[in-house]
């Protein structure tokens, strides 16, 4: 064990977490309105709109992170009409190559938390609304959405967690993420094991920080207090 | 009926259980045959080609494959080639995984620090590549540079070359001596992007995510030739420095006696023209030294 090269990796690892950290945020906040759009069209009762819901989350869901983020990377990059187009000036890009391929993947996973959530709303509390005269959008938006997030937190934090843990793909297209970092500084001292139980770590001290934020969310919106 | 159903059921659990320990132990027995035997097992990459890489069948092919197995039977010992990605290849070696390595590894002293090089066996030298119609392509440079002792023509191409570089991106494998050089302060702070295998930096030249790449001049005109996409080499030849001394066989720096086995058999293949004839074969000319 090389305990040197661990401590001395270990600033450039921190830096590089942020840009983990910057990746997974931005993709989640993008992820979280797609999420919400596909989980309202999927409780839409029109067939159509329903399946197209449906069919987004079963393909996004049905394949790895992995080859989404290469389908989109250097799958798009090949189409030659692609590059003429405005699109290019984003696909050129890797970061937001990968942060597409993370937001339609976390929006697939997030749709389907808040579908359900969605649908154990129990009727009696939309219909107490409606009794005291409020229209349906607001129904909607003041008492079914709140209900449907706080139902969702702890699926969602997993979520979340989930999502952290693969933006280590990122890498994979040249980013300098934490995992991108780390490789980089095996590629110069060829000693994996200590540099990726430093990584390791560092994605541990994350998970445990989601997690307890997570916990303190579900504490405060409990129905309980 | 029901005692019988789950007896039955016990046995054909018991069964599943005893044919995976008996399958487990047989692929033990059979791992420890291979660590046993006589073999000398090498790494390379699969994805350097002419250097190494793979035919449409998923054989290794490739001058150092070709090379390896001569090697060995001038060293009177059976061959394994196992296949490795190249991030991953010297760490592999130190932790036994195959006991050398013929990868297109140049000599370089920062490597030097982890492994063990036998004498070189060939050597080539690297080159930019940028797609036809770059503003790059019309850089004024010698043919070819040295680094090891730059001469001021040298000098003057790395300012031009710096100048050219600047404000591009620049692409590159990952912990190759090309990132070395890139990295080195020789051609002032390049916007660097480094890429797991040379294919993938291929792909991004071609798509004009790059906007010029660096690798083995043989590794471009390979490309060129068999994507038929319009890559150019400019600017001059480089080799010494940073680019190291040569392509030689990578050992564990305990096994002298490997060591010493690789190095004859290298001088015998050289003197008796073997090395030659097979670089003259992948390269289209003769990389030997």
């Amino acid at each position: 064990m090389d305990l040197e090269l661990m401590i001395g990796s270990l600033p450039k690892l921190l830096g590089a977490a942020v840009i983990t950290l910057k990746l997974l945020s931005v993709s989640l906040i993008i992820g979280l309105f797609i999420g919400l759009l596909f989980a309202i069209l999927r409780i839409n009762e029109n067939v159509i709109i329903n399946k197209f819901a449906y069919g987004y989350s079963y393909i996004f869901r049905g394949t790895p992170l992995l080859v989404q983020i290469f389908i989109i990377y250097f799958g798009l990059g090949q189409i030659e009409y692609l590059r003429s187009t405005f699109l290019w000036v984003v696909l050129k890009e890797p970061y937001w190559c990968a942060i597409i391929a993370f937001a339609l993947n976390t929006g697939a996973y997030t749709s389907e938390i808040l579908r359900s959530a969605f649908q154990t709303i129990k009727p009696g509390i939309i219909e107490a609304g409606k009794s005291l005269g409020i229209s349906n959008k607001i129904v909607f938006y003041k008492i079914q959405i709140p209900i449907a997030i706080r139902q969702s937190l702890p699926a969602y934090g997993n979520e979340i967690i989930l999502m952290m843990k693969g933006t280590s793909l990122a890498s994979t297209v040249t980013l300098m993420d934490l995992t991108g970092v780390a490789k980089y500084i095996i590629s110069t001292t060829f000693k994996p094991v200590e540099v990726f139980i430093v990584a390791g770590s560092i994605y541990l001290f994350m998970t445990f920080c989601i997690h307890n934020f997570i916990k303190f969310l579900e504490k405060k919106y409990s129905f309980n207090s | 009926m029901k005692y019988l159903f789950h007896k039955l059921l016990k046995e054909k659990i018991m069964n599943i259980i005893k044919k995976t320990i008996f399958s487990v132990l047989a692929s033990l027995l059979i791992i420890g045959n291979v660590y046993a035997s006589d073999k000398i097992k090498i790494g390379t990459e699969g994805a350097y080609p002419p250097w190494n890489s793979k035919d449409a069948s998923g054989k290794l092919i490739g001058f150092e494959v070709e090379l390896a197995y001569t090697l060995c039977r001038y060293i009177g010992k059976q061959c394994v080639i196992v296949e490795q990605d190249w991030d991953g290849m010297i760490p592999a070696l130190i932790m036994r995984k195959f006991d050398a390595i013929m990868a297109g590894m140049s000599i370089t002293d920062e490597r030097k620090k982890a492994i063990s090089f036998s004498q070189g066996y060939a050597d080539e030298v690297a080159s930019l590549a940028v797609m036809k119609g770059s503003d790059l392509e019309g850089m004024k440079t010698p043919a070819g540079i040295g680094l090891s002792s730059p001469n001021s023509d040298a000098k003057k191409a790395l300012k031009t070359i710096t100048a050219a570089l600047a404000g591009k991106t620049v692409c590159t494998q990952t912990g190759t001596i090309h990132q070395n050089f890139l990295e080195s302060g020789d051609v002032g702070k390049v916007n660097l992007r480094t890429y797991k295998t040379q294919d993938e930096v291929n792909l991004d030249l071609a798509s004009g995510r790059c906007d010029v790449a660096l690798a083995a001049a043989v590794a471009f005109s390979d490309y060129a030739e068999k994507s038929g996409k319009p890559v150019v080499l400019v600017g001059p030849t480089f080799s010494g420095g940073a680019f190291g001394n040569g392509v030689g066989v990578g050992i564990r720096q305990d096994d002298t006696e490997l060591l010493k086995a690789f190095n004859k058999a290298i001088d015998k293949a050289r003197k008796n023209g073997d090395i030659s004839r097979i670089a003259t074969k992948w390269f289209g000319f003769d990389a030997s030294m």
